[in-house]
């Protein structure tokens, strides 16, 4: 309990907030970002804008709920200037929340369809994530499938793996059956899905792969960059499992295949507008989207850039083209539809 | 700090009452902003929760707080009595092996075990190809699922129950155990009949400090697909997009974790646990042979292997086959980083955790120990939720002040507390000083009330007797509280996440960030490198507990 101990405690902390590039000039060339994508899944791309525009960007990562909870207590004097999150839901949930701001820009405008991007300019989706029915190849038939309702159908009774209702993507996939199908309809759907599923809900997507592989199941309910993961992975058991299944694309007489939407929005509280709209730009630009599709096995958003050879191994679908903003509205009624269908 | 308090006039000890509660206070804000939400109106959400999800969550918590308190009791009471007080081969390495849990965090451990043992993992896939059966041809056990999520979190939360019941077995007068003995108590009888009523109040320490980490554990059950309150938190606040209602679940956690403490001081208040012996001799230890001294060997190595040994060789072989890529500056920064916020956190919650501690010592009053008892609290709230409480006073005591310097000066200084490291540490010292307090006070209560007489007969003030009488007296528990703290540090996840300022980041981000892309050979080397740096501390600890009963006895 030495006198030198309170001191010790200051310069540490104090070293630590030297860390390089720590925030401290407003003015400098910069943009703050928030994100909800993993640093591994969006810092190679910052740093890519960084050496062609010479604009620095900070980065903190995080969930998503917890950023915009953040966003909203530090008001309008947040640093952040740009919000990115990996759905659509929660895009439209901060601008909701009034934590974001419109902004024009006839790049965004010409590059992203209308439906991947909010009308007043509040959010702009960036990558595609599109989430289908996977089968374990020589053990089904695809032509034995056609629409995500029919997944309740009692003949796939014991067959099928999906993971737990607590996943934003299982919430936005109910979301888009509620705006399709009605609430009542869909409820009804989904006790027929819980009735048929080989086991209780556990883990994630690519452990829903890796048990249809296994034997666990025949179908799977997955999105489709976690089988492209998968399949160029460094493990042989992922690389083996990822192997024994194919992507069908569901709905696609009807609605089409459930999509969501990565994307970014413009804080309220901005203190770098241009650069973050810059930013923005330059992710919905011809590199930046081929990267998504390369590294990461998501679709691009802007048409014509083309994908991996994974991607196009799957062939070309029909995506649903509801308004993403929509799956935001629905989720909490998504949430409870799934409670009451005993989907764990 | 002790000067300061060693500057309060002579017999002032008035000013400690209000200045422990003001501190205790501002310690319990985050909590208590969160209990605030009570009086939000959460509509028709609850009804929700109470007619589908609510019965699970509660029966699901309790059901896993049976199977870790089972756990962690059988397995970290056994081993404290047989590494303290009997000898068979392997002992003196089972002493501190059997900490090495610790350093493992349960959501790492869940993953690792998940890889091991899961249908598509090597061991079953390995049956498989030996017997040529199928799916549905022969029955294992789940390992995701609720008794799965409990042995691991056993796994890596005994070592806090052995750790204080060994402190305790060791500090217990040796005259009293062979009174025992001489009695004609056999040596189970002297365990169950003496050894183990002495030892109660550490255990139970220990044993809530293990069942507050489980209900605050979110990583596991999330990932075991166990409905509990803690995933029903995140999932009403996330999914039903109701923070009110979430928060008011957090509050109703926070009802689980007042029984436990209450239940914790109630077993301490039945009788007092102070040394009557000053001078206590080295145990020798009761010698065991034959299948005796086997199925001791085996009974610590269990532990020490599933919670340790293999999920700490899978990573390392994961870590291997990735070596080339994953070690580089920025990796090297990421250990800074963790080192430095998690060795400051811990020697603030040492000093916050004496002086409260002392202060209730000081000042039993109903205001001090609601006060401090309050403070606390936050070690079995989610990270999150207590980030969540960090961040909305913070942020709009820092929205305050940027409008006042604004009209009054015309500058903007931004946030000055939200997004720092400052907020970042307060976080940690709330969810963490429960931990250094438990191990204070559980020592503090060793040191009988006369030794507090004889300091102020010798005229010193009350900062004097702490650090004359007090500090040197609870040397190791000062130290256990120390390490316990900078162990706990290196693995917290989720308040990290929320709170971490710009360009800044742990190995526990980084593991989780990679973990939970179910990337598990790529989070290896964070996830390992977060086991080794909580290893040196694990060691010390157990050094320093056989070091202060040899010096005891000298």
């Amino acid at each position: 309990m030495s006198r030198s101990v309170p001191s010790l405690l200051i310069a540490a902390l104090a070293a630590l907030s030297v860390t390089p590039g720590f925030a401290t000039a407003a003015d400098a060339a910069q943009v703050n970002v928030y994100s909800a994508r993993k640093e591994d899944l969006i810092k190679p791309l910052l740093d890519r804008f960084t050496a062609q525009t010479g604009i620095k960007v900070n980065l903190v990562t995080g969930k998503e709920e917890a950023l915009l909870t953040r966003l909203q207590s530090e008001g309008l004097s947040s640093p952040a200037d740009l919000l990115v999150t990996t759905d659509a839901g929660r895009l439209a949930r901060a601008k909701e929340a009034g934590v974001t701001q419109g902004v024009t820009s006839p790049a965004l405008e010409a590059a992203i369809p209308a439906r991947y991007r909010d009308p007043e300019g509040h959010w702009f989706g960036l990558s595609l994530r599109a989430r289908p029915i996977l089968y374990v190849k020589g053990k089904v038939d695809p032509s034995a499938l056609s629409t995500y309702e029919a997944l309740a159908d009692p003949r796939w009774k014991g067959k099928i793996c999906v993971r737990s209702s607590d996943s934003i993507y299982n919430q936005s996939l109910v979301a888009s059956l509620i705006a399709a199908d009605g609430e009542a309809a869909t409820e009804t759907w989904a006790k027929g899905l819980v009735a048929n599923l080989a086991q209780p809900p556990q883990g994630g997507d690519r452990d829903q792969i890796k048990a249809a592989a296994a034997g666990v199941c025949d179908l799977a309910i997955a999105n489709t960059y976690y089988l492209a993961g998968m399949l160029g992975s460094a493990d042989s058991g992922d690389r083996a499992a990822a192997e024994r299944m194919g992507v069908f694309w569901p709905n696609q007489d009807g609605r089409g295949v459930h999509v969501n939407v990565s994307g970014a929005a413009v804080t309220k509280a901005a203190k770098h507008k241009a650069e973050a709209v810059k930013l923005l730009e330059f992710m919905a630009g011809p590199e930046a989207q081929a990267w998504y599709a390369q590294t990461n096995g998501e679709y691009p958003v802007v048409a014509g850039v083309p994908v991996s050879s994974v991607l196009a191994a799957w062939g070309p679908f029909k995506a649903d083209d509801l308004t993403l903003a929509r799956l935001g509205e629905l989720n909490a009624a998504a949430s409870r539809l799934m409670d009451r269908a005993g989907w764990k | 700090m002790a000067d300061r308090l060693a500057a309060l006039p002579r017999g002032g000890r008035s000013g400690w009452g209000p200045g422990i509660t003001a501190l205790a206070l501002v310690l319990a804000l985050p909590v208590l902003v969160v209990v605030g939400f009570l009086f939000v109106p959460a509509g028709e959400v609850w009804q929700h929760l109470v007619d589908t999800v609510l019965r699970d969550y509660v029966a699901n918590s309790l059901l896993l707080m049976a199977g870790v308190a089972l756990g962690t009791l059988v397995g970290g009471v056994g081993a404290a009595w047989l590494t303290s007080m009997c000898r068979f081969p392997g002992r003196g390495f089972f002493e501190w092996a059997l900490l090495l849990p610790m350093a493992m965090p349960a959501y790492i451990i869940a993953y690792t075990y998940t890889g091991l043992l899961d249908f598509a993992g090597p061991l079953q896939t390995a049956l498989r190809a030996a017997t040529g059966w199928g799916f549905g041809d022969y029955w294992v056990p789940q390992v995701r699922s609720l008794p799965g999520a409990a042995i691991m979190l056993s796994l890596v939360l005994y070592p806090y129950v052995y750790l204080l019941a060994r402190a305790a077995f060791l500090g217990q007068s040796l005259c009293v155990l062979e009174v025992s003995r001489t009695l004609g108590n056999g040596p189970w009888r002297t365990f169950f009949a003496v050894a183990l009523p002495l030892a109660r109040p550490a255990i139970v320490a220990g044993l809530s400090l293990a069942l507050m980490e489980t209900l605050a554990d979110y990583g596991t059950v999330q990932y075991f697909g166990v409905a509990t309150f803690t995933t029903g938190i995140f999932r009403t606040w996330f999914g039903l997009g109701s923070a009110p209602a979430a928060a008011q679940l957090s509050a109703l956690l926070l009802g689980f974790v007042l029984v436990l403490i209450l239940i914790e001081r109630l077993s301490r208040r039945r009788a007092r646990y102070h040394h009557t012996s000053q001078r206590q001799q080295a145990i020798r230890g009761h010698r065991l042979t034959g299948m005796r001294a086997a199925a001791a060997f085996a009974f610590c190595l269990l532990p020490v292997l599933l919670g340790f040994l293999v999920p700490a060789g899978q990573l390392a072989w994961w870590a291997l086959t990735i070596a080339q890529t994953a070690y580089d500056a920025a990796f090297v920064r990421l250990v800074l980083n963790t080192l430095t916020l998690a060795g400051v956190t811990a020697l603030l919650a040492l000093l916050l955790a004496l002086l409260l501690g002392y202060g209730r010592r000081l000042h039993p009053s109903l205001s001090v120990r609601a006060a401090v008892r309050t403070a606390g609290m936050g070690y079995a709230v989610p990270g999150t939720v207590i980030a969540i409480g960090v961040l909305i006073p913070f942020a709009w005591l820092d929205r305050g002040i940027d409008a006042w310097m604004q009209t009054a000066l015309g500058i903007s200084p931004g946030l000055l507390l939200s997004g720092t490291l400052t907020a970042l540490v307060f976080a940690y010292l709330v969810r963490f000083l429960a931990v250094a307090l438990q191990t204070v006070e559980a020592g503090l209560g060793r040191i009988r009330p006369s030794m507090d007489e004889a300091g102020r007969s010798l005229g010193y003030r009350p900062g004097e007797i702490l650090r004359r009488v007090h500090i040197p007296m609870l040397r190791g528990s000062l130290f256990t509280a120390v390490l316990l703290v900078f162990v706990d540090v290196l693995k917290e996840l989720p308040a990290t996440l929320v709170l971490r300022p710009f360009n800044f980041n742990t190995l526990a981000v980084r593991a989780y960030e990679l973990a939970s892309d179910e990337r598990l050979a790529d989070c290896a080397p964070a996830a390992l490198t977060i086991v080794l740096a909580g290893l040196l501390p694990v060691i010390l600890l157990s050094r320093s507990i056989t070091r202060s009963r040899d010096a005891d006895a000298a």
